[in-house]
């Protein structure tokens, strides 16, 4: 795995940089008579090129807030920016075309399709952008090799570990050269080595540009951004720089060493 | 994204469930496979009797009992008020049409023949002297009947090639005697074999003199009378003067056709029938079409997490209608063209009983339906599929 080029702290960000906003986005379900307020007013703004975390305890609404500006759900009320245009008035296809074209996916669960082997999983995104068969093949097999997976193409999900299923995932996220990579607990299905591996694969993306969103309960995984937003009951209840930033590239000796020697 | 690309995706889907796959296109293939054997059997009888009609030779005029040409409402065939025709009318006719035109009686009926202790049930096909203008008979052996055996009622008969192989089998028939309804026949010939005609399979036939087939089916009637014009121009007021000599006798209760109009009402007859057939087998094709549509909504809500996962990383709402409806018409596609197969097959199997022919507007019609019950029947699940909103469809367990 490529080791992680720039570590300058980034100076602060400039209005024209913003690549994703959320503004007053609230999320409300209705479950018969009952209510369910899931956000309430989220105004939050990521910069190019950032990495940021969202941490909360569980039903804060982490998950929610992912998915409306990941443009998989749409807000109740509020908007959500994507690279300086208003998507929440956009139809289901132009949602799709962004989705495909901007934005890369790490779910928890990893939501690979079955029974398609890794390469064909990773060449899903650019079936749907109308990329030729032997140029999708290339990049697809790139995007394997990067995230350290170039010997496990042709294997099936049920034929990989955990932690190799969420490489192809993440593989599948930057296949399109997405500006953000959004991650959902991308390490909460994982071992703690498998988790410093994708954590160091997170941050080289990043360190190439792309700007990385980050959802997670666990304290130290957070701190591998440069900045972590916590939500309370659906709303910003604090915003600060990380001060100790985590390379996961430095800890992974470290980690093996916890886990008994064991290499993933 | 491509159309060659959704093809491939719905292929893999389908390959992924081969069982369930094939059990759906059996529905479609019964569909189409019955379609194409029941229009391959209508078509296949049509062209034969319509083969024996123009087979019969040419300038024919038929007269039979009976009001068919008022549709519907008119006589119809063995209507108890309705009168037969006898040999004098046959005659009459003769004399008033002139000798330049044959006038044959015909008359038809279940004989059963014996040559020691061989039986055969068969049927007769009589007629006078002229019988050779109004059926085609190729002799192999021996002769027809003759005028004088006709007015002496002569017990004398030509047989037809299969009753020939089986009550003479490798034995020259002719100057034998076998036995019809009891009585003693001399056979005088035999024809080669020619298929099947418009009275029946001439094969499994015998030809005698129309006064002795009277006598051994203990009647005076006769079924139809064919008159053969001298040349085609005559056809016409030949049809008119019929009509003059016949009206003062049986009033409207009589018919008379040309060869063209016969073949016309054939044609008809076996064209509606044909439909008929095809429709119904159709019904099965549309039952396979129900079938296809179940197992697409069964296949769209056990794969609501793929179309999520599809459409996180980008499919449009085409993209996901594409994909099912593909599947759906490749299953139909596929079940059309093993059921045409199948058919074909069927049809040439079938030619050993029935006369059968596979028409390109059969193949052409089962082909364009199946793909049709696809898109129609696939459609719907499709439609489905595609409106599934992303974030729900990833969250479905
Ligand atoms: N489809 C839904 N229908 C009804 N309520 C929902 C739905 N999705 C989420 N919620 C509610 O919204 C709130 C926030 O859920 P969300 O999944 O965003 O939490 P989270 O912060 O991701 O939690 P966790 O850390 O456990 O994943 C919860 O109270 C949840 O019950
Ligand atoms: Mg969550």
């Amino acid at each position: 795995m490529p080791e992680s080029a720039n570590r300058a702290i980034p100076g602060p960000c400039d209005e024209t940089r913003v690549v994703l906003e959320a503004r007053g986005v609230s999320k409300c379900y209705h479950l018969g008579e009952v209510e369910v307020h899931a956000l309430r007013g989220v105004d939050l703004s990521i910069c190019e090129g950032r990495m940021l975390s969202l941490m909360g305890p569980s039903g804060s609404g982490k998950s929610t807030l992912m998915h409306i500006i990941g443009l998989l759900d749409r807000p109740s009320e509020g908007s959500v920016i994507v690279e300086s245009e208003e998507v929440s008035a956009m139809a289901p296809n132009e949602l799709a075309a962004v989705r495909n074209r901007r934005i890369g996916f790490v779910f928890q669960s990893f939501n690979l399709l079955s029974r398609t082997t890794a390469l064909a999983n990773v060449e899903l995104p650019l079936v749907y952008a109308g990329v030729s068969g032997t140029e999708r093949s290339r990049r697809a097999r790139a995007a394997l090799e990067r995230v350290g997976l170039g010997d496990r193409m042709g294997h099936l999900p049920n034929q990989l570990s955990g932690g190799q299923q969420q490489r192809v995932a993440i593989a599948r996220a930057l296949v399109t050269e997405p500006s953000i990579v959004l991650a959902d607990e991308p390490t909460g299905n994982l071992d703690s080595v498998s988790g410093v591996d994708v954590m160091t694969i997170l941050q080289d993306l990043n360190a190439h540009g792309i700007t990385v969103v980050l959802v997670t309960h666990d304290d130290t995984v957070a701190r591998h951004a440069e900045r972590i937003v916590r939500l309370r009951d659906g709303r910003v209840v604090a915003d600060d720089p990380v001060a100790d930033r985590i390379w996961a590239a430095d800890r992974r000796d470290e980690v093996v060493e916890e886990a008994g020697g064991v290499q993933a | 994204m491509n159309f060659v690309e959704s093809i491939r995706i719905a292929l893999r889907a389908l390959n992924a469930n081969k069982v369930r796959s094939a059990l759906t296109m059996l529905g479609v293939i019964i569909g189409v496979a019955a379609v194409i054997l029941l229009v391959a059997i209508g078509t296949g009888v049509q062209d034969e009797i319509t083969g024996s009609i123009e087979g019969l030779g040419s300038n024919l005029i038929f007269v039979f009992a009976g009001n068919f040409e008022e549709g519907p409402g008119g006589g119809g065939p063995g209507g108890s008020s309705v009168r037969s025709f006898s040999i004098e009318d046959a005659d009459l006719l003769q004399r008033r049409l002139g000798s330049e035109h044959a006038v044959v009686p015909v008359v038809q009926g279940p004989l059963t023949l014996r040559v020691g202790n061989r039986t055969m049930r068969t049927t007769v096909a009589a007629a006078n002297e002229n019988a050779g203008d109004v059926f085609s008979a190729d002799y192999v052996g021996g002769r027809g009947y003759r005028r004088s055996e006709v007015s002496a009622s002569a017990r004398v008969v030509v047989i037809g090639a299969t009753v020939r192989d089986r009550l003479f089998p490798n034995q020259d028939p002719v100057g034998q005697t076998m036995s019809i309804n009891g009585q003693r026949f001399n056979v005088i010939g035999h024809v080669a074999a020619q298929g099947g005609s418009l009275t029946g399979d001439q094969d499994n036939q015998v030809f005698m003199p129309i006064t002795a087939a009277q006598r051994l089916l203990g009647t005076t009637d006769v079924g139809l009378i064919a008159v053969k014009a001298a040349t085609a121009d005559d056809v016409e007021i030949l049809q008119q003067r019929i009509r003059q000599v016949l009206t003062p006798r049986f009033g409207d209760e009589f018919s008379v056709f040309s060869q063209e109009q016969t073949l016309g009402i054939f044609q008809q007859i076996l064209g509606t029938l044909t439909f008929m057939l095809a429709g119904i087998a159709g019904i099965s094709l549309l039952v396979g079409g129900i079938g296809i549509m179940n197992i697409m909504l069964v296949s769209v809500s056990e794969r609501t997490r793929e179309i999520g996962i599809r459409k996180a990383v980008g499919a449009r709402t085409y993209d996901i209608m594409s994909q099912f409806v593909i599947e759906a018409v490749t299953l139909s596609v596929a079940g059309g063209a093993v059921g045409i197969a199948l058919g074909a097959i069927g049809a040439q199997i079938l030619t050993e009983w029935v006369p059968t022919e596979v028409t390109v507007w059969a193949v052409a019609l089962a082909f364009t339906f199946s793909a049709g019950v696809g898109i129609f029947f696939g459609v719907y699940p499709a439609y489905k599929a595609s409106r599934l909103d992303p974030i729900e469809a990833l969250r479905y367990e």
